[in-house]
């Protein structure tokens, strides 16, 4: 029998790559600080999630300028998005097949 | 069992964190609500001034004796045009003040991207209304303020639906109809003024507290 756990994506366990991956998704490119303001994590705990993503090559990586200020815009890659949705899939899959 | 909880859970985390963060749900019932009262007591007042002033007749607003292009300067002195100001900054301003005690019960910031981007899709219709109905003003076709005002402020409705709770599309097409009809029924600007920004208002603002406020409400 197939295990529908090998299809849950190891890297989505975290709570926090989780809601990342999720205001991503609906959003073209979302910044640092509007991140942090709607996942409500510290900027440490959140920078280091965001580099686990990007060294997975689930999200770009920007880094700009607004005036002086740097502002580093996030958005999720095409392999991002697949990998998100085999993840969402997998989750349906496991919440059918113990109901 | 509790693995299925779990992921039931991370759904909803998913779902939540989606809506959460490109569109701004805190727009509160009451704000519909206490807008719309705001515009009927302004509509109130506005019609005891056409009264007084003479300038309604038995077929609705005749518009003003005196022609000729108005001066900007002249306009802050009408008292309509006092009326109209009063009563958008207080229904704005009650409006505002509803939502944001949503969003600090929701703990939602009421100045982040979501916020800024509804208020942006807003304005933008809204001040391409507001210059175009100055015009208007201006050259004397009062006739037409009232559709326009409902038409203009229908479609930043219509505009803002994608960034906010979807119910507020529909309001925005009734307000966009009103003001059509009243384009064939000039004279009654008023009467479709008071219809469209009071009693909508209203209307929408209870049917969204019923659908969403409600059962927090009940909680507490």
């Amino acid at each position: 029998m197939k295990n529908p756990i090998e299809n849950l994506n190891k890297i989505f366990d975290s709570r926090i790559r989780l809601g990342i991956m999720s205001a991503l998704m609906v959003n073209d490119e979302v910044n640092f600080n509007d991140l942090k303001e709607l996942i409500q994590v510290t900027d440490g705990n959140l920078a280091s999630h965001l580099k686990t993503l990007e060294e997975n090559a689930y999200v770009d990586v920007k880094k700009g300028f607004i005036g002086r200020k740097t502002n580093t815009t996030y958005a999720v890659t095409k392999a991002g998005e697949k990998a998100f949705k085999a993840h969402l899939q997998a989750l349906e899959e496991m919440i059918k097949g113990m109901g | 069992m509790d693995n299925q909880q779990e992921h039931l859970n991370a759904l909803q985390d998913i779902r939540q964190m989606m809506q959460r963060s490109n569109r701004f749900i805190s727009l509160s019932g009451w704000s519909g609500i206490s807008a719309g009262v705001c515009a009927l007591v302004g509509a109130f007042f506005a019609y005891n001034t056409m009264h007084r002033q003479g300038y309604y007749t038995t077929h609705g607003y005749s518009g003003k004796a005196i022609r000729g292009e108005y001066s900007l300067v002249s306009l802050i002195n009408e008292p309509l045009v006092i009326i109209a100001a009063f009563t958008f900054v207080a229904a704005f301003f009650l409006a505002f003040l509803f939502t944001y005690i949503r969003s600090k019960k929701q703990n939602i910031p009421i100045w982040g991207i979501t916020a800024r981007r509804l208020l942006f899709n807003v304005s933008v219709p809204m001040l391409v209304g507001g210059m175009f109905i100055l015009r208007l003003i201006q050259y004397n076709v009062e006739g037409l303020v009232a559709p326009a005002s409902l038409i203009f402020y229908g479609l930043a409705l219509i505009n803002a639906s994608k960034y906010t709770l979807n119910e507020i599309r529909n309001l925005g097409y009734a307000q966009v109809v009103l003001g059509i009809i009243n384009c064939y029924a000039i004279g009654y600007g008023l009467f479709f003024w008071a219809i469209g920004f009071g009693v909508l208002h209203i209307f929408y603002g209870v049917f969204m507290w019923w659908k969403y406020e409600r059962t927090d409400a009940i909680e507490k």
